[in-house]
């Protein structure tokens, strides 16, 4: 029996795995070969999608990109036993991209089989849970806030105070739901999590519900990732036959519901409070602040909101315990963060290490610099609302409170790289109309100044930026920043004001 | 056959937070929602149709009138931009003669910007109804439209 392995992930399928599988299946029925197709989740190593992966005796050896027609020679170069061929990358363990990185949350993600429950168990899945159903709520809770972890989606608000809150909270009826609501162009770890270990993520849910006192528990995830859906469906369907969810998880009391649901388009239901609007039938407004969701949340019930990494980050927390995790990371940034490297990049892909890394090293070391083989000229992180940092800022340490004194954020994790054709100007033109686009309405500063900032910029771009120009526009930035209620409207300056200082060559009218 | 509001209506349970899974199936089904489904959707989660009329305006995902054609979806978002999306979409309206959230001359294709599909790191990255595509150079362009137009 040969075992191979190729990714079900969209960036796999969107590169041709398909078409490489139907191959790789009628390749070895031709040849009278026993082989046994696994779809695992992706690595990481994107330029290299789809990649196959092939279990010998010296373990699982890698090729890629393969595309349908190199299957016949792979068979021919005997690539079932690591055979030699152009697209012979190595072993996997082996991989200078892997092999610098530190696993947690995807610790399991392209090593298993993405919907086998039996693979999932075998890498240590559902021992976190397990541990978990031993204990009680509050010692839960403070296995979480001993870890330190913070929210993986962006505003990195510690998750033990956030489930605290939520289970000290008096009611009958209170709720888990999970944010994978993945808007920000740079960042897809959500997606590649739920395709690759989408077990992984419910059973953080699960524990997240035990230690709140809640029992259902919603997902809602973004109509843009087709696949992800269809995953996650069958995911959900064979974690409920296992008992990972259900009326008694794992054959404990314990009962915890989930639900899948899907957005419809809009950007700014990634906002908490905006995405417990669309959930409850409604159009995804920004709801103000206090009550938070964790004492008044979904249809007005204490609500844990998180998104799908710090979740997904919960049962290795509980399989190894929340000191093992703390460990990685330094100050106040603690465990690891999947960083996402995108945009013009040689090796663009999925980077999990601990906090602290610099932008260059992920840039430089591990990224290869640009695609274009062009310099960099700007790195965008944290997604739409990040600012853009120039060359002299890749020395930034990663980790949340040195992106917050460069006036950025490092949100989800997103990492954007820019050559030197990039317009300035234009991106900045860009942040303002994104803002135009996906504002929800609620805020008159963020709804009205989205419009008027991006007529600033076009007037700027067309009439020459001077001094009373640029001067309306950080007035504007300024208004937005203070007077949004969320992080559309207060931070798309960020980008706006980051391009407008650090490029002002950009802004230069050419006439 | 086509499937009637109504009978898309009756499958889902009257309380409000079944109003995007509705709406998403009505999508799906009558590419886009009527305006005459409104009231009846209105009148079943006892809402006001100004109410019903905001939500299906307020999603990119809800059409007020059908899409035509298939659907093609191009990232328009930074990591997409880096590496060509802006010029990329230009040649594809060039190639099918029309513009962004417009059908193509020969009604076979819909274009609409979409803002990030997750493929960040194999850009420029397009979807064409539910399949995905990346690494789309403006050259691959025509071949990927025939592949697709001979598809079902």
């Amino acid at each position: 029996m040969i075992n191979v392995y190729l990714p079900l992930d969209s960036a796999a399928r969107a590169c041709g795995a398909e078409a490489v599988a139907a191959g790789i299946l009628s390749e070895a029925k031709r040849r009278g070969l026993n082989l046994h197709l696994r779809r695992n989740g992706s690595r990481g190593m994107v330029w290299c999608e789809p990649m196959l992966e092939v279990q010998t005796q010296q373990g699982r050896i890698a090729y890629g990109p393969v595309t349908p027609s190199k299957v016949g020679s792979l068979f021919d170069a005997d690539f079932q036993n690591g055979g030699v061929h152009p697209l012979y990358l190595g072993p996997v363990d082996d991989l200078f991209f892997l092999k610098h990185q530190q696993r947690l949350t995807f610790a399991r993600v392209g090593k298993t089989e993405a919907l086998s429950f039996q693979d999932y168990c075998a890498h240590g899945g559902s021992s976190g849970l397990r541990r978990a159903l031993t204990m009680a709520p509050e010692a839960i809770v403070q296995e979480v806030t001993d870890s330190g972890l913070r929210g993986r989606g962006g505003a990195a608000f510690p998750t033990g105070v956030k489930w605290n809150t939520a289970r000290l909270a008096q009611s009958d009826q209170k709720y888990v739901v999970c944010n994978a609501d993945e808007g920000d162009s740079g960042t897809f770890s959500d997606r590649m999590l739920m395709e690759g270990d989408p077990f992984c993520l419910i059973e953080g849910m699960v524990i997240a519900g035990l230690a709140v006192g809640a029992n259902k528990g919603y997902i809602y995830l973004r109509s843009e990732y087709p696949n992800t859906v269809d995953v996650f469906t069958r995911a959900l369907e064979l974690a409920k036959n296992h008992g990972l969810w259900g009326r008694n998880v794992l054959g404990s009391e314990f009962k915890f519901e989930l639900e899948l649901r899907i957005g419809a388009g809009s950007y700014v239901c990634g906002e908490e409070t905006a995405l417990l609007e669309s959930l409850e039938g409604k159009r995804g407004v920004v709801r103000a602040k206090p009550p938070l969701p964790a004492a008044s949340g979904l249809f007005g019930q204490p609500t844990v909101i998180n998104n799908v990494i710090t979740l997904a980050s919960v049962p290795i927390i509980f399989e190894r315990g929340a000191a093992f995790y703390r460990e990685f990371g330094l100050g106040r940034s603690r465990g690891t963060l999947p960083l996402q490297l995108s945009g013009n990049i040689r090796y663009g892909g999925l980077f999990e290490t601990a906090f602290g890394l610099t932008l260059r090293t992920l840039i430089e070391d591990f990224g290869g610099g640009t695609r274009s083989g062009r310099p960099v000229k700007a790195v965008q992180v944290g997604g739409p609302l990040g600012a853009y940092l120039g060359v002299d800022e890749l020395d930034t340490v990663l980790d949340y409170e040195a992106l917050i004194r460069l006036g950025g954020t490092l949100g989800h994790g997103g990492v954007v790289v820019f050559d030197d054709t990039v317009d300035m100007a234009q991106q900045a033109l860009y942040a303002m109309e994104f803002c135009a686009l996906e504002s929800c309405g609620k805020c008159t500063p963020c709804r009205v100044g989205a419009v008027r900032g991006k007529e600033l910029i076009e007037e700027l771009i067309e009439q020459g930026a001077t001094v009373s120009r640029t001067d309306l526009l950080r007035d504007l930035c300024q208004v937005m920043a203070s007077g949004s209620l969320c992080a559309m409207g207060s931070m798309t300056p960020a980008p706006v004001l980051s391009a407008l200082d650090k490029f002002p060559q950009d802004f230069i009218h050419q006439s | 056959m086509t499937r009637s509001v109504e009978e898309i209506i009756s499958r889902f349970p009257p309380q409000q937070e079944q109003m995007l899974p509705l709406l998403h199936e009505m999508q799906s089904a009558l590419r886009h929602i009527p305006s005459d489904a409104v009231p009846l959707i209105a009148a079943h989660f006892n809402l006001s149709r100004a109410e019903v009329h905001g939500v299906i305006t307020y999603y990119h995902d809800f059409h007020q009138s059908p899409v035509r054609g298939r659907r093609i979806r191009v990232c328009m978002a930074e990591a997409c931009q880096s590496v060509g999306a802006r010029s990329l979409i230009k040649r594809l309206e060039s190639i099918l003669q029309c513009q962004t959230n417009g059908c193509s001359a020969d009604g076979q294709y819909t274009v609409e910007p979409v803002y990030c599909l997750g493929l960040c790191a194999c850009g420029p990255a397009m979807m064409v109804d539910g399949s995905l595509h990346a690494r789309v150079s403006e050259d691959r362009l025509p071949g990927l439209l025939s592949a697709e137009t001979s598809r079902d």
